[in-house]
């Protein structure tokens, strides 16, 4: 293998290099969930690991989504408006807040700031308790790691995400109601009237239910992954706590547009 | 941190999160007035149903009475074949007249219904026989362009 190569030869070789490199992290995920969902029980017999997490995940979460919440929302009316009121549709507000924010900006945007907010922290915690050889301290006093660190996380996260999108859903529409009401003068009995004759409830919400728990396990499965198998440096822990919200994003992003596909094809 | 602190805020970020959800299903969604327990349906054949569609509201003198259920397509008499299912609480004549109405200028389509004077009740699986068609612009627009040439035909 001395001779020099060729360059198509080393391109082709480097191609090569990036698709395995990439199959064989597929597999190492893959088999790290199957263990980490085999190896859940624990969240059941001491759901105390779940809840404390759960505070960590959730709980601390709330200010951020609150804000940004109540913010998009009251964006959202004001742009809304603005636009409808050129067709002299601007009794709709209501109507367009509420959907935009329950199909699509609900669950993406939450997804986005748990991400950043939780994902992170989660991945650096882990990926710190390697670095430190906490793991592998507990695996020498029979302590399973997946278990005892990984799996109440990730269920936390599970539970956490859904519940604060709802949270994210209210407040925005909450938001949408100053603007158009208190601000811009729409009456309120239309601008709920109109959100209720357009938003159903399996269509809409549900959808966007099902939406927000497929990016509660895309997110914190990624944010525990990236901690467990960081590399034990401070370099690596950084390394992969950026990647954590880098890819969390890509991974939201691109799955939204096929999960609404998918959902709503049919409309 | 205290297991008691802990577990209250978990708690109530939890109950905040599930009221949340309970208050987008009534609320926003209006999730009450989906649930229709008692429905007939009846069925309705139309020469051009329009831009109907699935789930429109089929409405009385304003009020919604019911849901299209579904729309099929009768090869044989080539018409349209559309279940309404209307809320048993109303109950119209058996020579109810339906028509397929816009609301507003450029609004979603609905099925208007207008009672008749039969004694008789409209029944499950009865077939409404006086139907009238969705108007559609284009055909509005080419009738009215069509007796304008009439009409300048004939003055000059």
């Amino acid at each position: 293998m001395t001779s020099p190569l060729t360059l198509p030869a080393r391109l082709i070789r480097a191609l090569g290099h990036r698709v395995t490199d990439n199959l064989i992290s597929l597999g190492i995920a893959a088999r790290f969930f199957v263990a980490l969902l085999a190896s859940s029980a624990i969240c059941l017999r001491r759901p105390g690991l779940v809840v404390r997490e759960m505070y960590f995940i959730g709980v601390m979460s709330l200010v951020i989504i609150l804000v940004s919440g109540l913010f998009v929302g009251l964006v959202l009316g004001l742009q809304m408006y603005d636009t409808l009121e050129r067709f002299g549709s601007g009794d709709i507000v209501g109507m367009v807040v509420a959907l935009s924010l329950v199909r699509e900006l609900g669950p993406v945007l939450s997804a986005l700031l748990i991400s950043s907010r939780a994902g992170s922290a989660v991945t650096a915690e882990i990926g710190l308790m390697k670095t430190t050889e906490q793991l592998s301290a507990m695996e020498m006093m029979a302590i399973q790691p997946v278990a005892r660190v990984v799996a109440p996380r990730f269920w936390a996260g599970v539970f956490s995400v859904p519940l604060l999108t709802s949270i994210f859903n209210v407040t925005g529409i909450f938001g949408g109601y100053l603007v158009a009401v208190h601000l811009l003068g729409v009456d309120a009995g239309t601008f709920w009237s109109q959100m209720q004759s357009a938003v159903d409830f399996r269509i809409d919400v549900v959808n966007g239910i099902i939406k927000s728990v497929f990016f509660a396990v895309t997110i914190i499965f990624i944010a525990v992954y990236q901690g467990y198998h960081a590399t034990p440096t401070a370099e690596g822990v950084s390394l992969a706590t950026t990647q954590t919200v880098v890819k969390s994003a890509l991974v939201v992003l691109g799955m939204d547009f096929v999960l609404t596909a998918f959902m709503f094809r049919g409309l | 941190m205290n297991r008691q602190v802990l577990d209250f805020w978990v708690g109530l970020f939890v109950a905040v999160g599930i009221a949340a959800t309970v208050f987008i299903a009534l609320q926003v969604a209006n999730l009450t007035t989906l649930q229709r327990g008692a429905v007939y349906t009846v069925q309705a054949e139309f020469d051009n149903i329009g831009g109907l569609k699935v789930r429109a509201p089929v409405k009385s003198a304003g009020v919604t009475v019911g849901r299209v259920s579904d729309i099929r397509y009768d090869s044989d008499q080539h018409k349209a074949v559309v279940s309404l299912a209307i809320d048993s609480q109303y109950q119209f004549s058996a020579d109810t007249s339906l028509s397929i109405l816009t609301s507003g200028l450029l609004g979603e389509q609905y099925i208007g219904v207008q009672s008749g004077s039969d004694a008789e009740l409209l029944q499950d699986g009865d077939v409404v026989w006086l139907t009238s068609s969705a108007i559609v612009l284009e055909n509005l627009i080419g009738e009215v362009l069509f007796n304008r040439a009439q009409d300048g035909g004939t003055t000059q």
